[in-house]
C-alpha cells in the first residue's frame, strides 16, 4: 500500500447522487486535506458519502472536522475500517494545552537574580569544602594521590607550555609594537623597558595563563567531572568508601597550585622576550641595552606581585570547573552546559580577582 | 502483502560477523519480535530495516520495493512509511514533547501552527500521555512517559510499519504491560505493522502475532510464541527454558 503512487488527491466532488468524498486521505496529501472545504449552503447539513480510498489519522483529523461542519451528520459508505478509525480518533478530545505562561521582565529579572545568589552561595560552600579539605590534608598527608597529581602537573602544566609560550611572546610584542609608536614620538625609546615589563610581570603574564588555563584545564576539569557524576561514579566513589573530594579535586587543586606560578613565571620570560625582539626590530634598542636596563629599573618586587596571583587564579579555576562538573544534573546535554559555564566563571573570577589584587597592591604600595 | 523482505542478508563489524544469509519475511499486520540471545545482532537488524544502517551483503525489500532499485527521493519517501522508537527515546532534549512530534510533519509539509499542534496533540493521546505532558521537556519526564512519547512521535507520519527497540526495557511491570497494551490497541486501529526487539517474555506472549528467533548468525525460526517456546532446537530451548519463561508462560495459561 505504502508506495504504490497514491496520486489521488483527496477531495470533495458533486456527483449526480449528491456529494462524493474521495481520494487518499493520508499524511502525503496534508496540504490537499486542508484545502478541502464544505460547500456553502444555506439549508443544514448535505447528503454526502464516501469513495475514499484510504485513511490514516492525520486523515481522519480533518475529515472529522469536515463532519463536524456538516452537524455531524457522517457520510454514507465508509468502509468498517475506516468507521473504526473515525471511531477511535473522535473519541479523544483535541485541544492543545496553554503553555505555561511565561514570566514578565521584572518576575524574570527577579527569578534569575535568586538563581545568581543562590549559585553564589552554592560556589562559596564548595570553596568552604575545598579549605576544609586543605586542612584536613594537613593532618592527614597520606590521603592526597600523588600519581593522580603528577598527572595533573603533565597534563595541565606540561602540556601547556607550548600554547602560553606562543601566547605571552605575542602579547609582548604586540605591547611593544604599540607602546613603541607612542614612545618614539617623543624619542622615549628606551623606557620601552619599563613598559613591556611592568604590564607583563605585573598584570599580563599572570592573566594571560589563567584566561588559557581555565579554557584547557578548568572545562576539562568540569566535563570530566559532570560525566562522571552522570555515570554516578561519583555515588560509586562514595559507596566504596572513598571520599571524592580526595580522588576527584585534591589532585587538581594542588597540581594546579603547584604549577599556575612556574607557567606563569614562563609566560613572564615569554613575554619580555618578545618585547624584546620588537625593541631591536622597531625602536633600535639591542637586546643587551634592553637587559642593562631591565636588570637597574625594574625591581624584584613586580616579579613577586605577579607570581602572587597565581596560585590565587588557580585555586578560582579549580573550584570552579570542579564545582560545575559535580552539580551537573540531566543528561549528556547539561555536561556541555557545564563545561562552558566553568570557563566563563572562570576567566570572570580570575579578572574579578585581578582587579581585587590592584586595590590591594595599590594600598600595600607594591 | 509483504511489509519486509530481508535475503541472504550479511553483515560484519570488522571481522566480527554477525549476519550470514539471513532472510525474514514479514506479513502486513503482523506483529512480530526479534529475539536472541544478547550479541546476535537484533538490534542491528532492526536498525537495517529502518534504513539508519546498510548490510554488507544482501537485499532488503520494505513493501515490495528492493532498495537497490531506489534513488534519494524514493528512500525518503520510503522512511516515511517507517517509525522507528529508539530505546532510550532519543527525543530532542532541546524541544518540548509537542515540538517532537511536530518536527517530522513541519519537515515534509506546509501547514499553520494550529493545525500542526492539533494533529501532534492527537498523536500524544493515542499513545495515552495526559495533555500536561505537552509542553513538557523529555527531561522532566518519567521513564514510561519518555517511552510513549517516544511512540508518538515516530507516529507522527501515520507510518505503516512501526519498529520499537527494548519499548518495554526499564519499565516496571505495571507500567510495561500498560505499554503493551497502547501498542495492542494501536495496532487493531492503525493498520500497523509491529516489529520488536525485546527481552520481555510477558510482552513476546502478549504482544506478538510472531516470533523470530536469532541465533547462529540467521534466523532460526519464526513462529507463533506458543510454537517456539515447544521448539526443539538446543539454542531455542536453551533460551526459554530458564525458570523466567516458564514462569510466564504458567502465568499466561492460567
Amino acid at each position: 500500500m505504502a508506495l504504490s503512487h497514491k496520486t489521488e488527491r483527496p477531495m470533495l466532488v458533486r456527483t449526480d447522487q449528491g456529494y462524493c468524498l474521495t481520494g487518499h486521505w493520508t499524511t502525503d496529501h496534508i496540504q490537499a486535506l486542508q484545502r478541502v472545504t464544505l460547500p456553502r449552503l444555506e439549508s443544514g447539513a448535505i447528503d454526502w458519502h464516501s469513495q475514499i480510498q484510504s485513511l490514516d489519522t492525520n486523515g481522519a483529523v480533518f475529515l472529522l472536522k469536515l463532519i463536524k461542519d456538516n452537524h455531524s451528520v457522517w457520510p454514507k459508505g465508509l468502509l468498517t475500517a475506516h468507521e473504526r478509525l473515525l471511531n477511535y480518533v473522535s473519541q479523544y478530545s483535541i485541544s492543545v494545552p496553554a503553555k505555561a505562561p511565561e514570566l514578565n521582565m521584572l518576575a524574570d529579572i527577579g527569578y534569575r537574580a535568586t538563581q545568581s545568589l543562590a549559585h553564589g552561595r552554592e560556589l562559596l560552600e564548595f570553596f568552604g569544602r575545598l579549605s576544609a579539605l586543605l586542612f584536613s590534608l594537613l593532618l592527614n598527608p597520606r590521603q592526597l594521590k600523588i600519581k593522580m597529581l603528577l598527572d595533573v602537573v603533565q597534563r595541565d602544566g606540561l602540556h601547556a607550555v607550548p600554547i602560553i609560550a606562543l601566547l605571552a611572546f605575542l602579547l609582548g610584542a604586540v605591547i611593544a609594537y604599540q607602546g613603541g609608536l607612542q614612545l618614539a614620538t617623543y624619542g622615549a625609546n628606551i623606557f620601552i623597558v619599563e613598559l613591556v615589563s611592568l604590564t607583563m610581570l605585573r598584570e599580563l603574564a599572570p592573566l594571560i595563563c589563567a584566561i588559557i588555563v581555565a579554557g584547557r584545564s578548568g572545562s576539562s576539569y568540569a566535563a570530566q567531572l559532570a560525566t562522571m557524576q552522570m555515570n554516578q561514579e561519583v555515588l560509586a566513589l562514595r559507596s566504596l568508601g572513598q571520599d571524592p573530594f580526595a580522588w576527584l579535586i585534591l589532585p587538581k587543586l594542588l597540581g594546579l597550585m603547584l604549577v599556575m606560578p612556574l607557567l606563569t613565571l614562563l609566560s613572564m620570560f615569554a613575554g619580555i622576550a618578545g618585547g624584546m625582539v620588537v625593541a631591536s626590530l622597531q625602536l633600535g634598542l639591542s637586546p643587551l641595552e634592553f637587559l642593562q636596563r631591565f636588570g637597574t629599573e625594574v625591581a624584584v618586587i613586580h616579579v613577586w606581585v605577579g607570581l602572587i596571583k597565581a596560585p590565587v587564579f588557580a585555586l578560582l579555576i579549580v573550584n570552579v570547573g570542579c564545582m560545575q562538573g559535580l552539580l551537573a544534573k540531566g543528561g549528556a546535554e547539561a555536561v556541555g552546559h557545564s563545561t562552558t559555564r566553568s570557563v566563563v566563571q572562570g576567566i570572570f573570577l580570575v579578572i574579578i580577582a585581578d582587579a581585587l589584587f590592584s586595590v590591594l597592591f595599590a594600598q600595600l604600595g607594591w | 502483502m509483504t511489509v519486509v523482505n530481508l535475503k541472504d542478508i550479511s553483515t560484519r563489524f570488522g571481522t566480527h560477523e554477525v549476519h550470514r544469509g539471513l532472510s525474514l519475511v514479514v506479513e502486513k499486520g503482523e506483529r512480530l519480535a526479534l529475539v536472541g540471545g544478547s550479541g546476535c545482532g537484533k538490534s542491528v537488524l532492526l536498525s537495517e530495516i529502518a534504513l539508519l544502517r546498510q548490510p554488507d551483503a544482501g537485499d532488503i525489500q520494505l513493501f515490495g520495493l528492493s532498495l537497490q532499485s531506489l534513488n534519494q527521493s524514493g528512500m525518503a519517501r520510503l522512511r516515511k512509511q517507517i517509525g522507528m522508537m529508539f530505546q532510550q527515546g532519543a527525543l530532542f532534549s532541546s524541544l518540548t514533547v509537542l515540538e517532537n512530534i511536530i518536527l517530522p510533519l513541519r519537515e515534509h509539509q506546509r501547514l499553520p501552527e494550529s493545525q500542526l499542534q492539533e494533529l501532534a496533540m492527537l498523536k500524544l493521546k493515542l499513545t495515552g500521555l495526559p495533555d500536561i505532558a505537552a509542553w513538557k521537556y523529555p527531561q522532566e519526564l518519567s521513564g514510561g512517559m519518555l517511552k510513549r512519547a517516544a511512540v508518538a512521535r515516530a507516529l507522527a507520519l501515520d507510518p505503516a510499519l512501526l519498529l520499537l527497540d527494548e519499548p518495554t526495557a526499564g519499565l516496571d511491570p505495571a507500567g510495561a504491560s500498560d505499554f503493551d497494551d497502547m501498542l495492542l490497541e494501536l495496532h487493531a486501529t492503525l493498520d500497523l505493522t509491529l516489529i520488536l526487539v525485546t527481552h520481555d517474555l510477558d510482552s513476546l506472549w502478549r504482544v506478538t502475532s510472531h516470533v523470530a528467533f536469532l541465533g547462529e548468525k540467521k534466523v532460526l525460526a519464526k513462529q507463533p510464541m506458543s510454537e517456539l517456546s515447544e521448539n526443539v532446537h538446543p539454542e531455542i530451548q536453551h533460551y526459554f527454558s530458564n525458570t523466567r519463561a516458564r514462569r510466564a508462560a504458567i502465568e499466561l495459561e492460567s
